[in-house]
């Protein structure tokens, strides 16, 4: 398994930024987290982060040739810091 | 045999101009040394080289004729100095799609596709202070030695522990290079633990990173340090907790795992 990390570039190519730093609200448990330190399953049809302490599925990501498609109604916020070194 | 590597898989042009981490470009396979039996670096030339942060990653895709995809992200093991080309140590996993093609097929003079560097969590520089601990479990030493190469490149006076958790000497990657640190370097510590087999004679640990270890290891240190903590998922959650446990707070302490997704 991977975590967070592993996703920086396809974040990075949705949100034009490094997003591993920002932190997220698990809607499930409510644990706040680095990006970084969700775990990240890359092998479904997709690309899959899950909530640390309680696996809940936070964000899901699929590329397809035309879009990408994002769901991320499992995490109620997204902390995206406004400096980034 | 060189190209193959990447014959009929582009989709657009390699890029040109300004470099972007974002965008896909062609490295060339220059060098591939062995660093234990299952252990590779590779050394590429990139045509947009970007100074990387230590301990960041560039992502790695491999097109095959019918279009299918894999991709897999790799920690740059050379330090940010060295312009124009990176190292990436791969492991190479039995059932791995990507670890096995760079192992057995690449050859120098090949291309690679690969973006990058990315990551901004998972990194060190000397403006963030120490002391550092960092705690590596088997291949996971590779973002960490990208931190010490690029400590030592800079002359960053940090104190670093390096606690490193490997089945057996014969599977230790840098071996020479962390020895040669570990003698001239005052600052430096290496603390091996052999979990398989040890060498004849050997006094040091011969078990399981655990809360003894890593308290010996920090008595060592004066002031809280900084850890970075790499290495498959058990091993880091295990460290990380037990480092909370000591008091560290946690956002001192930073991980990386990785999984047999090859």
């Amino acid at each position: 398994m991977l975590d967070g990390n592993a996703a920086a570039g396809l974040l990075e190519e949705l949100f034009g930024r490094d997003m591993t730093m920002s932190l997220s609200h698990c809607a499930h448990c409510g644990n706040q987290g680095a990006l970084a330190t969700s775990h990240a399953y890359v092998q479904a049809p997709g690309f899959i982060l899950r909530c640390a302490i309680c696996e809940a599925v936070m964000l899901r990501i699929v590329s397809t040739p035309d879009a990408y498609f994002v769901d991320a109604r499992g995490m109620t916020n997204l902390r995206i810091p406004r400096y980034t070194a | 045999m060189a190209g193959a590597a990447v014959s009929g898989r582009l989709g657009g042009a390699p890029r040109q101009g300004a470099a972007c981490p974002l965008v896909w470009q062609l490295a060339t396979v220059t060098a591939i040394r062995p660093e234990t039996p299952t252990v590779k670096t590779f050394t590429l030339t990139l045509p947009d080289w970007m100074p990387h942060r230590a301990g960041q990653h560039y992502d790695v895709r491999l097109t095959a004729p019918d279009g299918y995809q894999a991709q897999r992200s790799y920690s740059v093991a050379s330090e940010p100095e060295r312009t124009g080309e990176i190292d990436l140590t791969v492991e190479r996993l039995e059932d791995g799609e990507v670890s096995t093609y760079l192992h057995d097929v690449l050859v120098p003079g090949d291309l690679v596709e690969l973006r990058g560097p990315v990551g901004g969590y998972f990194v060190w520089e000397p403006g963030m202070g120490g002391p550092l601990l960092l705690v590596a479990g088997g291949s996971g030493v590779v973002p960490l030695m990208a931190m010490l190469r690029h400590r030592a490149a800079r002359g960053a006076r940090v104190p670093v522990r390096l606690l490193y958790s490997v089945r057996s000497p014969e599977q230790t990657i840098y071996a020479e290079e962390l020895g040669h640190l570990d003698k001239t370097d005052p600052l430096l510590d290496v603390v091996y633990t052999y979990t398989r087999s040890q060498p004849k004679g050997w006094g040091g640990y011969a078990r399981r990173i655990d809360r003894r270890m890593l308290d010996e290891v920090l008595a060592t240190l004066d002031q809280m340090p900084l850890a970075y903590v790499c290495g498959p998922t058990l091993m880091v959650e295990r460290t990380a907790e037990e480092l909370v446990a000591t008091g560290i707070p946690a956002d001192r302490i930073r991980t990386e795992r990785f999984g047999p997704t090859g």
